[in-house]
C-alpha cells in the first residue's frame, strides 16, 4: 500500500530526529524490527468524533455507537444503500394485515449469529418479546430512548398499557408475525434502526443483565456484542476509545474484504482530517465545510451523505416583536441563504425551503417561500414599527453537529445581513448543554439556530419533534397545527399519510415559526486506496463492500 | 523524616475535604444540566426529569452531598452519566496517557534544560547565555496550543516526520497490560508497538514541554551562577582541583536544589498544558477528558477527577519536599 | 539595642526602602533587557491607546462577512492591508484592537488577583506576624484555603470559574483573575513573614504599638516590592491565558471580537489556506508576554538586593 509505505520511511526518518530529541537511546535498537507493514491493507482504520456509549445497540441511540451495531449486527429490515428507502435485509419480505395492525415477516434462510445460534423465527420474537419487556429503569431516554419513542409504551413502568406492542409469535421456523395494538405507518421505516438490530437471544442469555444498576456496562454491552453482521466483534480499549472488529468469513451476505476494522475516536474535525493527511487512519465522518475543498484537492476521496437533516433559525414568538408575523416574514427576507451556506456550510449544500428535507416522505413543491429581498424586510419592519430596534439572537458554541457544522460562522452572516436590513443584534453565546437549556427550557431567548438530523423516512420524526406541541423553544401555542400534525399518525401506511403530511408542511411555511436555511451535507472522507465505500442518507454504512487498494 | 512526611500527609485532609464541598459547591454552580447533556436537542422534559431523578440530583442538595461523601468514604467516586462508566476505572484508563505524556515532556524539559541552564552560566554574558536565555524566554512567553499547532503544523504536516494524532498507531493491535505504551510494549516485548508509542510521544511532548525546559534553564542557570560565585567553589578553584571536579561535585551538585524544587512546581504547569496539548494531538488522557467532562456537565467524573489531580499534585510535592531533604542534610535536621 | 533605636532603625528601614527603589532605577536603566520590555510594552500600550487612529474601520464590523466562504478568506487587498478574516473581519483592525482588548483584559485580571490575593495574604501574614496564638489559627485557615486553590492547576481553575460564570468577556476577567489569587496571596504572606522576624516589628510589638498600625505602616510597605514584580510578570501570563480560554471555547459572546486568542483558534481551521490568520495574532501574544516578561524579571533582578554585590 503506497499510502503506508511512504509513511514508514518517513517514520524511520523521524525515528532518527525523535531519539535524539527524546534524549534517550532507550529503544533506539528496537528500530531494526520495524515491522513489515504490507499485510496492513486489510486493515480499516476509521474515526468518528466520539466513543460509542455501549456495544448493546439497543440502549443506544447515537451515531457513533449506531455506527459500530451496523457492521455486527442486522435487522429485519435495511435501506436500499444511499437511499432512505427501507429494504430486505434478515428478512425477505413482509406482508400488513389490511387492518394494519399485523406484519408477517418471512426470514433468510441460513442465516447464524457470530456465536452459531440459529437466526430463526424464535430468535426474531425472543428480540421483540426482549425490547417490550425492558425493565423500568432502563425506559429512560438515555438508554431505550427509539424503543419508548416509536412504540410509545412498555410491559412495565410508567408507560404500560400505551405501548402499541401486542405480540410476536413464530409461525414455522422462518415466519414471525408481529401484532399491534394500534396502527403504526412507520413501523417498517423505523425497523431500519439499529436500536432495533436482532441479537444472539443465547449470548443475551449469558451476557447481558438487563436488570443491571448500569445496564451500559454490561458484559455484554463492553465485550459480548453478537450479531449476524459482516464483522465480529474483538475488542474495546476504553482507554484510548479504540474498537476493533474482524472479518466474519462465515457471513451469509457478501463476505468483507478487509480482514480488520479498528474505529478510533477523534473529537475535533481539524484534528480527523490532519490524522487522515499524515496516514493515521484510513477515513473519518464529519468533515469540516473548510476541509472538504483541500482534502480533495490533495487526492483524498470526499463522498458527501445526501443530506437527511434541517437547519433552522427560530422566533421565539413569546417574545416581542416575534409574535408579528411581518417581523418573521422581515426576517425570512432579510437572510440570504446562499450566502450562509457559502459562509459556513459544504460546498453541494442546497437552500432548504421547508422544515423537512427533500427526501423524506410528505416534502412538499408548493410551499411559500420567502426570498432574499433585503427592501422587502426593511418594509416589512418598517410597517411593523420595529425597524431598528435591537434583538436577542442566540448560538452555541464549542459544538458540530451534521446540520450544524460551524454555528459560530452561520450565526456571524446571518448576523451581518440583519444589520443589513437595521435591525441591531445583541449575540448571547452558550455552551451546548447550557444552549439547550435556554431556548428550550427558558421563554428567555430571541432568535436562534437548531436543527435535527433524520432518524428513519417519517416527517412525523421532523415535524411531530418541532411543532408536535406547545413548548418553549418556539412560544407559540397553535392547538390546530398540533392537531393536523398528530392526525396522520392515525393512518396505517406511508401512502395515505403523505397528502396530509404535504398540507403540513404548506400549513408551516405559511405560519412561519422560523426559517428553514439549509440542509448541510455532511462529508466523510478516505485515503485513496479505498473504494466502494456507500454513503447513506441514515447512515446506513455497511463495510463490507469496502476494498483498500494495495 | 517520617514524621515530617506523617504531618504533611495528616494536613491533606482538610485540604481534600475543603476540596470536595467546593467541588460539589462548583459542579452545582455550573449552568445547564446533566440530564440535557445526556439527552440533546430533542429531549423531553419528562425524559429529563426521568433522568434527573434517577440519578438523584432532584432531591435535595443537603441530601445529595451527604450521600456523595458517604460514597466517598467508601471509596466510591460514583459513575460517569455520560458513559455510565465507574469514575475510578476511566480516571485508571486516561491517567497513564497523560502521566506519559507529563513524563515525557518533563524528561525532555530535563535533559536538555539542565544542560543549557549550565552552559549558559558558564558562559554568562556571552552570546551563548544570550542566545540560551532569549530562547527560553521565548518558550516561556508562545501560548501552548499555539506552539502544539505549529509542531503539528511543520513536523507532521509539511515534513511528515513525525505522528499528531493518537497514542500509536491503530493498525499496530498492541497488548495493553497497564495502558503506559511504552511500558506495554516493553513489558510484552512488542518493541515495535513501544518505538511506535515513543513516536507519538515526541510532538506532544516537545509541545508541552517548553515552559517548564524555558524554566528549567533559567532556574538552573541562576543555580549555578550562584553556586560559581561561592567561596567554596573559588577556594577549590584555587586548590587547583580541575574544572570538571569542580563542576560535577560543588557546582552542579549545589545547584541542583532549586531545580528539583522547579521541577515538583511544575507538576501542575504540566496539567495545564495537557488540557491544551491532548486537544491538539487528539491524545485520549485525563486533560482532554476532564474538559469533555465540563462541557457535558458531568458532576461524578469533574469531583472524582479534579479530586485525583488534586490528591497527587499534592503527593507529589511532598515527595519534591523529602528529595529536597534528602540532596540538602540541612532540610533533613529541620 | 534601646526600644528608641530599634523604632528608629525601622523608620530607617523605611528611608531603606526608598533607597532601595531609587538603586533598583539606576540599574533598571543600565539594562538591555529592560529596556527591551520596556519599549515592547510601550508600542503595546501606544497600540492600544491609539487604535482608532491607526486605522480607519470599526472592530468586530463583520460587514464584508458575505465575501468569505469556507474554504476561501480573501488576502491583502487595497482596502484591506492585511485582508480579511474568517468572520469577515479587517484583520489589521482586528489586530489593532486586539491590544486593547488584551490590556483591558490582562489588566483587570491581574488587578482582581492582585487585590484579592493580597487581602488574603495580608489578611494571613498580618494575623500570623503580630497575631498571637488566634492569630495563627486565623493565618493557617486562610492558608488552608489558598492551598486548595493551588492544589488545582490554574488554568484549570480558570475553566471552572469561567464555567460557572457563562459565556462573556467578564467572565474570563473574573476567572484569569481567581486564578491569580492563591500566587499573590502566597507571596506576600511569606514576604511579610520574613519581614516579621526584623528586629523592628519585635521591637515596635514589645512596645504595644497598635497592632494595625504594625502592619499597616511598617510590615505592608516593606512586603510591596516583590508583589508588583509578579504583578508584571502575571500580566503578560494573564495576556496568555485569556487566549488559552479563549482556545477552550470559552469568552466573549461576539465570534469576531478583536481578541488575539479568539483570533488565533478562528484561524487554527483554515491554517493551510491563510496561516496569517493565525500567526499574526499568535506572535502578536508572543512579543507582548515577551515585553512584560522581560520588564518584570528585569524589575525583580534590579530589586533583588543580592544583584547588588
Amino acid at each position: 500500500m503506497r499510502w503506508t509505505v511512504r509513511s514508514t520511511r518517513l517514520r524511520s526518518f523521524g525515528a532518527a530526529t525523535a531519539a535524539f530529541v527524546v534524549g534517550g537511546t532507550l529503544l533506539s535498537g528496537c528500530v531494526a524490527s520495524e515491522r513489515d507493514e504490507s499485510g496492513d491493507g486489510s486493515t480499516f482504520v476509521f474515526a468518528g468524533s466520539a466513543a460509542p456509549k455501549t456495544l448493546d445497540p439497543f440502549y443506544a441511540s447515537d451515531g457513533e455507537t449506531f455506527r459500530i451495531s451496523r457492521q455486527i449486527f442486522e435487522g429485519l429490515v435495511g435501506t436500499d444503500p444511499g437511499t432512505v428507502d427501507p429494504a430486505p435485509l434478515l428478512a425477505e419480505s413482509w406482508d400488513q394485515s389490511p387492518d394494519g395492525l399485523s406484519y408477517t415477516f418471512q426470514l433468510k434462510e441460513g442465516v447464524s449469529f457470530h456465536d452459531d445460534t440459529p437466526f430463526d423465527a424464535e430468535a426474531v420474537c425472543a428480540n421483540f418479546d426482549r425490547w417490550y419487556q425492558t425493565p423500568e429503569l432502563q425506559q429512560t431516554d438515555d438508554k431505550a430512548y427509539y424503543y419508548g419513542k416509536l412504540f410509545r409504551g412498555f410491559e412495565s413502568g410508567p408507560t404500560a398499557g400505551n405501548g402499541i406492542y401486542d405480540s410476536c409469535t413464530a409461525d414455522d421456523e422462518l415466519t414471525a408475525t408481529v401484532n399491534l395494538n394500534s396502527p403504526f405507518a412507520g413501523f417498517i421505516a423505523a425497523l431500519t434502526l439499529p436500536a432495533f438490530s436482532m441479537q444472539s437471544p443465547t449470548a443475551l442469555e449469558e451476557y447481558q443483565d438487563d436488570e443491571a444498576d448500569n445496564v451500559l456496562t454490561t458484559e455484554y454491552g463492553t465485550a459480548h456484542p453478537t450479531g449476524t453482521g459482516p464483522f465480529v466483534f474483538d475488542a474495546w480499549n476504553q482507554g484510548s476509545g479504540e474498537v476493533r472488529l474482524t472479518r466474519n468469513d462465515d457471513y451469509w451476505g457478501e463476505v468483507a474484504s478487509i480482514e480488520r476494522v479498528v474505529v478510533v475516536e477523534i473529537d475535533t474535525p481539524r484534528g480527523r482530517a490532519d490524522a487522515l493527511r499524515n496516514g493515521d487512519i484510513d477515513g473519518f465522518d464529519l468533515v469540516g465545510p473548510a476541509d472538504v475543498a483541500p482534502l480533495g484537492d490533495d487526492g483524498f476521496t470526499v463522498e458527501d451523505r445526501p443530506a437527511f437533516n434541517i437547519l433552522y433559525l427560530a422566533f421565539n414568538q413569546a417574545q416581542a416583536p416575534f409574535d408579528d408575523p411581518r417581523v418573521r416574514q422581515a426576517i425570512a427576507h432579510a437572510i440570504d441563504k446562499d450566502a450562509v451556506i457559502s459562509a459556513s456550510m459544504p460546498d453541494g449544500t442546497e437552500p432548504a425551503t421547508q422544515f423537512v428535507p427533500e427526501l423524506v416522505d410528505g416534502y412538499a413543491d408548493d410551499v411559500a417561500t420567502y426570498d432574499y429581498d433585503p427592501d422587502e424586510a426593511r418594509r416589512l419592519l418598517e410597517e411593523a414599527g420595529v425597524a431598528g430596534s435591537t434583538i436577542t439572537f442566540n448560538y452555541p458554541t464549542n459544538i458540530s453537529r451534521p446540520y450544524m457544522p460551524q454555528p459560530e460562522d452561520t450565526f456571524n452572516v446571518i448576523r451581518s445581513q440583519l444589520e443589513e436590513v437595521g435591525l441591531s443584534i445583541e449575540p448571547a453565546a452558550q455552551e451546548w448543554t447550557d444552549y439547550l437549556e435556554q431556548v428550550q427550557s427558558t421563554p428567555d431567548h430571541g432568535i436562534h439556530l437548531l436543527g435535527w438530523t433524520g432518524d428513519y423516512n417519517d416527517p412525523d420524526n421532523f415535524l411531530g419533534v418541532f411543532f408536535g406541541q406547545a413548548g418553549l423553544e418556539w412560544g407559540f401555542d397553535e392547538p390546530g397545527l398540533f392537531e393536523s400534525i398528530a392526525a396522520p399518525r392515525e393512518l396505517t401506511t406511508p401512502e395515505e399519510q403523505r397528502p396530509l403530511y404535504e398540507q403540513v408542511n404548506r400549513d408551516v411555511m405559511e405560519f412561519l415559526p422560523g426559517v428553514p436555511l439549509a440542509s448541510p451535507v455532511p462529508s466523510l472522507a478516505f485515503a485513496p486506496e479505498v473504494e466502494g465505500y456507500v454513503a447513506s442518507p441514515v447512515q446506513d454504512e455497511v463495510w463490507n463492500t469496502i476494498t483498500i487498494e494495495d | 523524616m517520617l514524621r515530617f512526611v506523617a504531618r504533611r500527609l495528616l494536613l491533606l485532609v482538610p485540604v481534600l475535604f475543603g476540596l470536595s464541598v467546593l467541588l460539589f459547591a462548583w459542579v452545582r454552580a455550573l449552568p445547564g444540566d446533566p440530564a440535557r447533556a445526556l439527552l440533546g436537542e430533542r429531549a423531553s422534559p419528562a425524559g429529563i426529569d426521568r433522568v434527573n431523578e434517577i440519578y438523584g440530583f432532584d432531591r435535595p442538595l443537603l441530601e445529595q452531598y451527604g450521600l456523595y461523601v458517604s460514597a466517598l468514604l467508601r471509596g466510591d467516586f460514583g459513575t460517569s452519566i455520560q458513559t455510565g462508566r465507574s469514575v475510578t476505572g476511566s480516571f485508571v484508563d486516561y491517567f497513564p496517557a497523560t502521566l506519559e505524556l507529563a513524563g515525557a515532556a518533563l524528561l525532555f524539559a530535563v535533559v536538555l534544560g539542565v544542560p543549557l541552564g549550565y552552559l549558559a552560566a558558564r558562559h554568562q554574558g556571552r552570546l551563548l547565555d544570550t542566545v540560551v536565555v532569549s530562547g527560553s524566554l521565548l518558550g516561556v512567553v508562545t501560548p501552548v496550543f499555539f506552539l502544539a499547532i505549529l509542531l503539528k503544523l511543520v513536523f507532521a504536516d509539511w515534513l511528515g516526520w513525525l505522528p499528531a494524532s493518537l497514542r500509536q498507531d491503530p493498525r499496530i493491535d498492541a497488548t495493553h497490560v497497564t495502558n503506559f505504551y511504552v511500558l506495554d510494549g516493553l513489558l510484552t516485548g512488542e518493541l515495535d508497538a513501544a518505538w511506535d508509542a515513543v513516536l507519538h510521544l515526541v510532538l506532544p511532548a516537545i509541545a508541552l514541554g517548553t515552559i517548564p525546559l524555558a524554566i528549567i534553564v533559567r532556574i538552573t542557570r541562576a543555580a549555578v551562577a550562584d553556586v560559581l560565585n561561592e567561596d567554596y567553589v573559588r577556594t577549590a578553584r584555587a586548590k587547583g582541583l580541575s574544572s570538571r571536579t569542580v563542576s560535577v561535585r560543588h557546582v552542579l551538585r549545589n545547584a541542583l536544589l532549586p531545580v528539583v524544587t522547579t521541577i515538583g512546581l511544575q507538576a501542575g504547569l504540566l496539567l495545564s498544558g495537557a488540557v491544551l496539548t491532548e486537544t491538539v494531538f487528539a491524545f485520549n488522557g485525563v486533560g482532554s477528558y476532564l474538559f469533555t467532562a465540563i462541557t457535558r456537565r458531568d458532576y461524578p467524573v469533574l469531583q472524582g477527577f479534579i479530586l485525583f489531580i488534586a490528591l497527587i499534585y499534592c503527593l507529589v510535592n511532598l515527595l519534591v519536599d523529602v528529595a529536597y531533604g534528602v540532596i540538602d542534610p540541612r532540610m533533613r535536621a529541620s | 539595642m534601646s526600644i528608641a533605636e530599634s523604632l528608629e532603625k525601622a523608620d530607617g528601614l523605611d528611608d531603606g526602602g526608598v533607597n532601595l527603589w531609587r538603586g533598583a532605577w539606576r540599574r533598571l536603566r543600565r539594562s538591555p533587557t529592560a529596556w527591551l520590555g520596556a519599549v515592547i510594552v510601550g508600542a503595546f500600550l501606544l497600540v492600544a491607546l491609539a487604535a482608532p487612529l491607526l486605522t480607519s474601520y470599526e472592530p468586530a464590523s463583520t460587514q464584508w462577512a458575505g465575501q468569505v466562504g469556507t474554504s476561501n478568506v480573501p488576502g491583502p487587498s487595497e482596502d484591506h492591508v492585511l485582508g480579511l478574516d474568517r468572520f469577515g473581519s479587517d484583520l489589521w483592525t482586528q489586530l489593532v484592537y486586539g491590544a486593547r482588548t488584551s490590556l483591558l483584559y490582562g489588566v483587570i485580571s491581574t488587578l482582581i488577583g492582585l487585590v484579592a490575593g493580597a487581602t488574603l495574604g495580608a489578611v494571613a501574614g498580618g494575623f500570623a506576624t503580630v497575631g498571637g496564638r488566634i492569630g495563627g489559627v486565623v493565618d493557617s485557615a486562610l492558608m488552608r484555603l489558598v492551598d486548595i486553590m493551588l492544589s488545582v492547576p490554574s488554568l484549570l481553575l480558570a475553566v471552572s470559574v469561567a464555567a460557572v460564570l457563562g459565556q462573556s468577556g467578564t467572565a474570563i476577567v473574573i476567572a484569569i483573575g481567581v486564578a491569580q489569587v492563591p500566587v499573590f496571596a502566597r507571596l506576600l504572606r511569606s514576604s511579610m513573614l520574613s519581614q516579621g522576624q526584623a528586629d523592628y516589628v519585635l521591637a515596635a510589638n514589645a512596645l504595644g504599638l497598635r497592632r494595625s498600625r504594625i502592619v499597616m505602616s511598617h510590615l505592608l510597605p516593606n512586603s510591596v516590592g516583590p508583589t508588583i514584580v509578579q504583578a508584571t510578570l502575571n500580566l503578560a501570563t494573564a495576556i496568555i491565558e485569556v487566549a488559552a480560554l479563549s482556545y477552550l471555547g470559552l469568552g466573549a459572546p461576539d465570534p469576531a471580537i478583536a481578541e488575539w486568542g479568539r483570533m488565533l483558534v478562528a484561524a487554527q481551521d483554515r491554517f493551510d489556506e491563510a496561516p496569517r490568520l493565525a500567526v499574526l495574532p499568535g506572535v502578536a501574544i508572543a512579543v507582548t508576554a515577551l515585553g512584560f516578561t522581560l520588564l518584570g524579571e528585569s524589575l525583580r533582578e534590579s530589586l533583588d538586593p543580592r544583584s547588588r554585590r
